[in-house]
């Protein structure tokens, strides 16, 4: 078992002839991701890496039964092309696009919220179930089949803290990158909870930053629900207020979002929370007695 | 991006907005050019000088004065167009440098002449992230802080969230102008008012509006006396004109100077410099060093493609600080592989001949082992490590702490 994404999903690539797009798509077939087929509006009926490329959405899923996409399309038309995706019937949605306008994705959260949808990003490194499936831009070698489930707001972080995991002689159940936008599809408290309730995963590495209330909640949520053990992360301690740092959504506005507050807070609800970024491999070990 | 007030009012004014008339000057003639112009249309007795910095507080570092005569407005403009204004808000706060004001907005008083017959309020539209939903917060204690004013009498802030899908309605703008007293004309005058921000907001893709003070002046009408814009960047693709607005001057040089090279950078008060690629990673790392005993001289994230070319831009940019003491690289290579950026950062070191702070270089990932080789053996005073901790250690070490 896993989440989101496994070797039985059907995924398409929207903007698999773009030069991101096909490049991804490239490396997720060489993982061995079962990548169904192509969207690229105009190119419809040729053939990319060898699977077919489709006009629309709703031509793939009604031709090779797609249920999952992973968007690579530029940021003006990527919340159209999340909402087409949805429109169509897809049921995993995962938008790799970095620089989507805000006003645009409180359209797209708006239009999929009663909708049987589930959207991972923008702006995010995507999902992986290693062994299985890799539908984002991650180095699968790092990845080692397992039962640690991974969320994190950020790529290269994420990358880290599965290496470690990996070191410390575990795999992963399923990494989710749930990006770093100020309005993200998927929470740290919906990737915590369905990994939670995953009976193969073991144990939850919760990465977060400074912005928002978005650990916080995961954290409320763990206090009343987890089974599980969780180890906690927040970069950004040194980060000084009202500076955007990289990601759009991670700037102290107030004392809530600050690292301190949100380790405080996770602390309480009885997350492993380590304070050195370096810590957070061995503290999963430790917590699960290995 | 943040825009000058007299920008913001611009923008405002295009969507029908009422906002006090205003004319910007950079000397003093100009200033009494502007001063002449706003008495012969508008009758306004005296007039506001008003600094035109990306900064709240302007008043309390002496950057707003009123001006009752033309003597007066000399003397203001005198003094403020060149001061280094200081308020809660620039660098360093009220004692730190300051910011060059370039710039004054020269405006009519709206107060005048029924001055006891006006009332401030708060006004304000932003996306609030946990509903994902544009947001209006307004209070009737208007012209103050209003954080202070939310942490110690909550009651008196109202929200009112906008469904995406059906957009602002009459009754919620109606609602705003019940709940802020307004009554009889001064009640349909807020109405239209707040539906024309809203209008404006999604416009101009704003992150933020701000009208701190509105006013009702003793005629029942509303005027946006002071705003404070900030436009959403990943939407100035289909602002041309807005995007024309961003003043490089105002912000940090060495930033600008960094984006243009594709990095992303930004200034801080510490003695390590780091190099990063990725958002989260590079505030990791300054966390790291702090518990190493330092502090980060700057957040800097090289992005996917950290090539020789970057690598020693980015050098240049953390060299430039003085207080920089050590330079940790720390590349997690996945598409980006360790060797070429092992390669990158000897060919720029090379390149720059004298770099007299230690290096610490920490590649992992792709290609790791072969990096650490090229490093190694680059004959260069460059410390190389794998593990994140290994690197931390090494810092420690360089800093003698």
């Amino acid at each position: 078992m896993s989440v989101l994404v496994n070797k039985n999903s059907k995924i398409i690539v929207q903007g698999i002839t773009g030069k991101e797009g096909s490049f991804h798509a490239g490396q997720m077939i060489e993982y061995g991701t079962p990548v169904v087929g192509g969207v690229t509006p105009g190119k419809g009926g040729q053939e990319h890496l060898g699977v077919p490329v489709f006009n629309t959405v709703a031509q793939a899923v009604k031709e090779v039964a797609a249920d999952t996409t992973i968007i690579f399309v530029p940021p003006p038309f990527a919340a159209d092309a999340i909402m087409e995706a949805s429109d169509a019937g897809i049921k995993i949605i995962i938008c790799i696009t970095e620089g989507i306008p805000v006003q645009d994705m409180v359209k797209v959260k708006s239009y999929i919220k009663d909708r049987d949808v589930r959207l991972v990003g923008p702006n995010c490194p995507g999902v992986i179930t290693p062994g299985e499936a890799k539908v984002g831009i991650m180095p699968g070698f790092i990845h080692n089949p397992g039962k640690i489930g991974i969320v994190s707001r950020s790529g290269t972080l994420t990358y880290e803290a599965v290496d470690q995991v990996t070191k410390a002689g575990m795999g992963q159940s399923t990494c989710i990158g749930i990006g770093g936008d100020p309005i993200p599809g998927t929470t740290t408290k919906d990737a915590v909870e369905m990994l939670m309730n995953d009976p193969d995963t073991e144990g939850i590495v919760m990465i977060g930053e400074i912005g928002g209330s978005m650990e916080a909640d995961a954290a409320k949520w763990v206090k009343e629900h987890g089974t599980k053990p969780v180890v906690g992360f927040i970069a950004g301690q040194t980060a000084p207020k009202g500076r955007t740092m990289g990601h759009a959504g991670a700037i102290v506005g107030g004392a809530e979002d600050t690292a301190e507050a949100k380790m405080k807070i996770m602390a309480e609800c009885g997350i492993h929370v380590v304070e050195s970024p370096a810590e957070i491999g061995k503290k999963m070990a430790e917590v699960l007695g290995k | 991006m943040n825009l000058h007030e007299y920008q913001a009012k611009e923008l405002l004014e295009q969507y029908g907005v009422r906002i006090p008339m205003g004319i910007t000057a950079t000397n003093v003639d100009e200033a009494v050019a502007a001063f002449e112009k706003l008495q012969a249309e508008t009758g306004t007795k005296f007039c506001v000088v008003k600094a035109q910095i990306h900064a709240g507080g302007r008043g309390k570092g002496g950057g707003v004065k009123v001006a009752k005569n033309m003597d007066e407005l000399k003397e203001h403009a005198g003094n403020i167009i060149g001061m280094m204004l200081k308020t809660p808000q620039t660098p360093g706060g009220l004692e730190g440098a300051g910011k060059l004001v370039s710039t004054v907005l020269i405006t009519e008083d709206s107060y005048l002449p029924e001055f006891d017959q006006c009332k401030e309020y708060y006004l304000s539209i932003l996306m609030d992230r946990s509903t994902g939903k544009n947001v209006f917060i307004y209070s009737a204690e208007g012209g103050m802080d209003i954080e202070k004013v939310a942490e110690e009498t909550p009651d008196l802030v109202f929200k009112e969230y906008i469904d995406p899908a059906l957009g602002m309605q009459g009754f919620q703008a109606r609602k705003i102008a019940f709940n802020l007293g307004m009554t009889g004309k001064a009640f349909k005058e807020t109405s239209k008012f707040v539906m024309k921000l809203y209008k404006c907001f999604l416009g101009i893709d704003a992150s933020l509006i701000e009208i701190n003070p509105m006013m009702k002046n003793g005629h029942d009408e509303i005027i946006a006396v002071d705003s404070k814009i900030s436009i959403d960047d990943n939407a100035l693709y289909r602002h041309p004109s807005i995007a024309e607005m961003r003043d490089e001057k105002e912000e940090d040089p060495t930033e600008v100077e960094a984006k243009s090279f594709g990095l992303n950078y930004v200034n801080l008060d510490g003695n390590v410099g780091c190099m990063v690629n990725g958002a989260g990673l590079a505030m990791a790392t300054m966390d790291i060093m702090k518990l190493s005993g330092g502090s980060p001289a700057n957040f800097l994230d090289v992005g996917g493609t950290a090539d020789a070319e970057r690598v020693e831009n980015a050098f240049k940019i953390i060299l430039r600080d003085p207080e920089v003491k050590a330079i940790l690289i720390n590349i997690f290579g996945g598409i980006v592989r360790c060797d070429r950026v092992a390669q990158g950062v000897v060919d720029a070191y090379k390149n720059m001949g004298n770099i007299n702070v230690p290096i610490i270089v920490r590649l992992q990932g792709t290609n790791a082992d072969i990096a650490k080789t090229i490093i190694d053996e680059s004959g260069l005073e460059v410390k190389s490590a794998i593990l994140l901790q290994e690197a931390a250690d090494k810092v420690k070490e360089v800093l003698g702490v």
